[in-house]
């Protein structure tokens, strides 16, 4: 597998370094995004990490921002977005056909906040259908192609916002995380990739999956990246009701606490059979970097991981079959042929959404229906609390978790499509934190022998998202894992 | 036909009057252009959420203390599911097994007795949008206004057992949301919304028979008298030895007969969940106090008061107070005025009829209670006779100015001097001769012209009583005379 060290390229640096240097005049923001925007066009027709990019409007939003500002800490740096992000009068479609042509009239919060620092919104990276994936294959428009090696998946179900990341298609992305769909393809892409805790980001314009577990979070090159977009998008939102009010802190000073003392917990059960071994071993690598820092080990269990997977299709698929029944023809999107209204919404509801989707909302509909609630929902949300006690309980042995982000490498596309249960386990290692509505991050920690990147995961208390950060950035600064580059040429020439 | 006794519950939906939505800032105002009053929120856009009204929450805790509900400790919402085009979320956010409010009641008169009638439940829920159809095409369009407007519904316990006793319940239950200000509670404009659930089974038994819910029911009227008719169908078919079927009719109120909608063994599960998107409310008792502190007094206490305070008969003080409107005019004129029974009458009589026959909400009409006080005056000094003030009455509700003011702005005075009223009867007299012959040949009606003429020559200045007195007294003189 070809790798690359990350070269002097102005389109390889990292946000923050971007930022500075159009702020100091060094880089010339139209020059930068016409770079970018060029390249996008070059790669994207064989990576497929894009649905379509409008030039001209990425373009002129740029000179907007240069003549009236806002100068903002994201001035004149462009930011791509998951297409399941609602941009005012863009098309957002969470890669669907039902959803074909809905151009939403109004922002989510988190672009709002963007666009309040200045940030040039670029929508709208590829992704699963409504999230609904750990590989970016269920997408209407086509699979998304790991940039390491497009023969195989970049994870899901943010894979075009990880893969347009790592592949330097975008400088960071936004995503959305409901069982690991931001820190599994960032595990598989190489990149950084955060959830934060349920609450501290406004999911407003945000199209919802799974209501009380989704949350929008950062793709990015490196740690201190992802603690600079946090903090744009961190924040009490009053027209979220789940938003919460607790302060935000100063992500970027955490950065350079010294790490010296803490406690990392390893737990016993997310060290298992069926793991990859060099994965296993890249991870406990990892944890003796961690203690080269300073930091102590110590074992800690979280008992009911076992019940995870399964919790979780209960409780998410339920909140997605309700989520979606305002797909139904009649006031935007995709609408089927019909001569009653029965037949309308059979025709919109099955032509309309991709088998995944279906699978999906035909579970969450058995589960939710009469006579079987109380033995699946309310059953899922009994053992959602124990798996949150879980946690609790773990932080009062140590200050972060680390563990694998995913327990293999990217996969073959197509190896798992026909096997959604192999599928489904893809996320065994991330789903918890969902569940528990705790914040955590991947990041890169070493490849395979075949050159496929690995992630590890780190887990905080609610809230602790900077206690993550200043793990995280402790970690890269002993290592060089997040500097390697896939070889895009390679990839084209592959393809 | 057997003996059956009735058991009667009914499910009210009361839209609050609330400027806002329930869960966005759009308007409420009734009768807007189709689709004006949206916005993503309620029309359910993908990647919006609700956020709870503060004060429909207010007026919804306001409401159940009203009714002598527990407020409970936490409440939280759910999804009720199901595919409409009305419903542009494809679920209802309303409230199902953590209620804003239980175990209330509400007393209501029937006949002599007070019987109080439970109230199993208060709940708060988004209403839907409406469907418009086209008789000249093939489509139908969606007209969301209503989506999300903020609605009550209060249950009672099916505890009523007689077509009067629901009628009484609605009509106490309204009065007593006219006293709380939180709903227009309009039936023909929806903002008042009733189903009820009719089921039979023989007298002096306790187990009940299988219900059947009545919707589309527009009227207090409409609710009486389609139970009246489902009590009667239920009888006549469990005579003939059916079994009565569980299911929903329609009321038609031209044919006065309700038909089968559709059963409820066939019926949707609504798939009832928490919603995610909003967070269970824990309900400050303290706030709780704050609220129940600012009640005003409710009809039932007004009513007692009333009765006692101003000597009223139990009927007057039951009419007066069945509106908030209706008695704060009465109490507000009485304490300027000095005497409560014409004051009770003209409330209960004239105002209510102005009302009636406009079909017009007491709210909705501005009448200073000084107005009515003048008028009594200008009574009692024979300044205008009692027809003249019904007249009067009406001309400054409808011009909005004090009655004073039209009397003096017209020369409305009536004629006191005698001497004025004998020339005038003098004159008619000798202008009707035809009439003067008839009334002396016995026709009494003849007398009633004759007045009538005399009113027309004062422009209705003359008291009509005096008139008649000195036109007989004329009539005998005059027979006297010529005989």
């Amino acid at each position: 597998m070809t790798q690359t060290n990350r070269t002097d390229s102005p389109l390889s640096q990292p946000l923050h370094q971007l930022r500075d240097r159009i702020a100091s005049g060094a880089v010339d923001p139209r020059q930068f995004l016409n770079d970018l925007l060029t390249r996008i066009e070059q790669f994207n027709p064989s990576l497929r990490a894009y649905i379509a990019v409008d030039r001209e409007r990425v373009q002129a939003e740029l000179a907007e921002r240069l003549a009236k500002g806002p100068r903002g800490r994201l001035f004149g740096v462009p930011i791509t977005v998951k297409d399941n992000i609602c941009v005012r009068g863009e098309q957002t479609t969470c890669a669907s056909r039902i959803l074909q042509g809905f151009r939403p009239p109004y922002d989510a919060t988190v672009i709002e906040r963007l666009a309040r620092e200045g940030a040039v919104i670029i929508p709208h990276a590829n992704m699963d259908e409504f999230a609904f994936g750990s590989s970016t294959e269920n997408s209407a428009v086509g699979v998304t192609r790991n940039p390491w090696d497009p023969s195989r998946v970049p994870g899901g179900s943010s894979g075009g916002s990880a893969a347009s990341v790592a592949a330097d298609l975008a400088v960071a992305a936004l995503g959305s995380d409901t069982g690991g769909s931001i820190r599994q393809p960032a595990a598989l892409c190489g990149v950084v990739g955060m959830k934060p805790t349920y609450g501290r980001v406004s999911r407003y314009g945000l199209i919802a999956f799974a209501s009380s577990l989704d949350q929008i979070g950062p793709i990015t090159k490196d740690v201190t990246d992802c603690a600079e977009l946090l903090s744009v998008l961190a924040g009490n939102d009053p027209r979220d009701s789940t938003s919460a009010p607790t302060a935000v802190p100063d992500y970027l000073a955490a950065l350079n606490k010294p790490v010296t003392g803490m406690r990392f917990g390893l737990p016993k059960e997310y060290f298992i059979e069926g793991i990859d071994p060099e994965i296993q071993r890249a991870v406990e690598e990892a944890a003796r970097v961690l203690e080269s820092k300073g930091m102590k080990r110590v074992s800690v269990s979280l008992p009911h991981t076992q019940y995870a997977v399964a919790t979780y299709y209960v409780v998410a698929t339920a909140e997605a079959s309700s989520n979606l029944a305002r797909y139904d023809g009649v006031k935007y999107g995709y609408r089927g042929a019909g001569s009653s209204l029965l037949e309308m919404y059979e025709h919109t509801r099955a032509e309309g959404f991709g088998r995944e989707s279906v699978r999906r909302i035909i579970l969450g509909t058995y589960v939710l229906s009469h006579g079987y609630y109380d033995a699946y929902y309310l059953q899922g949300l009994k053992v959602r609390t124990l798996i949150k006690r879980d946690f609790d309980d773990a932080f009062k042995e140590c200050d972060v978790i680390l563990t694998p982000t995913s327990p293999s490498a990217a996969f073959k596309i197509g190896e798992k499509l026909n096997d959604p249960l192999q599928m489904y386990l893809s996320d065994i290692f991330t789903i918890s934190a969902n569940l528990a509505g705790i914040p955590a991050m991947s990041m890169p920690c070493g490849f395979t022998s075949s050159g496929l990147p690995i992630g590890m995961q780190l887990l905080g208390p609610s809230f602790e998202e900077a206690r993550l950060l200043q793990v995280g950035r402790a970690y890269e600064q002993a290592t060089e894992w997040h500097t390697r580059k896939p070889s895009l040429q390679a990839a084209e020439a592959r393809n | 036909m057997a003996a059956y006794e009735p058991v009667i519950g009914l499910e009210v939906h009361v839209q609050l009057a609330t400027a806002s939505k329930l869960f966005c800032g759009c308007p409420t105002t009734f009768g807007a252009p189709a689709n004006s009053q949206t916005c993503p929120v309620c029309l359910g856009l993908p990647g919006t959420l609700p956020v709870l009204n503060e004060r429909a929450f207010e007026w919804g805790i306001r409401v159940a203390l009203a009714f002598d509900c527990a407020v409970q400790p936490t409440m939280k919402f759910d999804r009720k599911q199901y595919f409409y085009p009305d419903l542009p979320k494809g679920y209802q956010i309303s409230q199902y097994d953590q209620p804003l409010a239980q175990r209330g009641h509400l007393d209501i008169v029937v006949g002599e007795q007070t019987k109080r009638i439970g109230i199993h439940r208060i709940h708060m829920e988004e209403d839907a949008g409406k469907l418009l159809h086209d008789p000249h095409a093939t489509a139908s369009y969606v007209d969301f206004n209503r989506a999300g407007v903020p609605l009550l519904e209060i249950v009672s316990e099916p505890e009523m057992r007689a077509p009067e006793e629901a009628y009484q319940y609605l009509t106490e239950l309204k009065a007593v949301l006219s006293y709380l200000d939180v709903s227009t509670c309009n039936m023909e404009e929806g903002s008042l919304r009733c189903d009820a659930n009719v089921s039979l089974r023989p007298a002096g038994t306790t187990p009940f028979g299988a219900k059947v819910e009545i919707k589309n029911l527009n009227s207090f009227k409409a609710v009486k008298a389609a139970i009246e008719y489902e009590m009667v169908r239920q009888a006549e078919a469990l005579d003939r030895g059916e079994r009565i079927v569980q299911e929903t009719r329609l009321w038609d109120a031209k044919a006065q007969t309700t038909e089968s909608m559709r059963s409820k063994e066939g019926a949707s599960d609504y798939r009832y969940f928490p919603e995610p998107d909003l967070v269970p409310f824990v309900i400050d008792a303290a706030h709780v106090k704050a609220v129940a502190a600012k009640l005003p007094e409710l009809p039932a206490k007004r009513r007692a008061r009333l009765a006692q305070q101003y000597q009223l008969p139990a009927y007057d003080a039951s009419v007066l107070t069945q509106h908030r409107r209706l008695v704060e005019v009465f109490e507000q004129a009485v304490a300027q005025y000095g005497k409560a029974k014409p004051v009770a009458n003209w409330v209960m009589v004239e105002l209510m009829a102005y009302c009636n026959a406009r079909q017009r909400d007491p709210d909705e009409i501005t009448l200073q209670p000084v107005w009515l006080v003048h008028l009594l005056q200008a009574i009692d000094n024979a300044t205008i006779s009692g027809k003249m003030a019904k007249e009067l009455f009406v001309e400054s509700i409808e011009q909005q100015v004090d009655p004073q003011q039209i009397i003096e702005a017209k020369g409305l005075r009536q004629i006191v001097d005698t001497s004025e009223l004998e020339k005038v009867a003098e004159d008619v007299l000798a202008d009707n001769p035809k009439s003067v012959e008839a009334f002396r040949g016995g026709k009494q009606n003849a007398l009633m012209f004759l007045v009538g003429q005399c009113m027309q020559r004062t422009k209705g200045k003359a008291n009509p009583q005096s008139m008649m007195e000195i036109l007989k007294r004329k009539l005998t003189e005059s027979k006297e005379v010529a005989s």
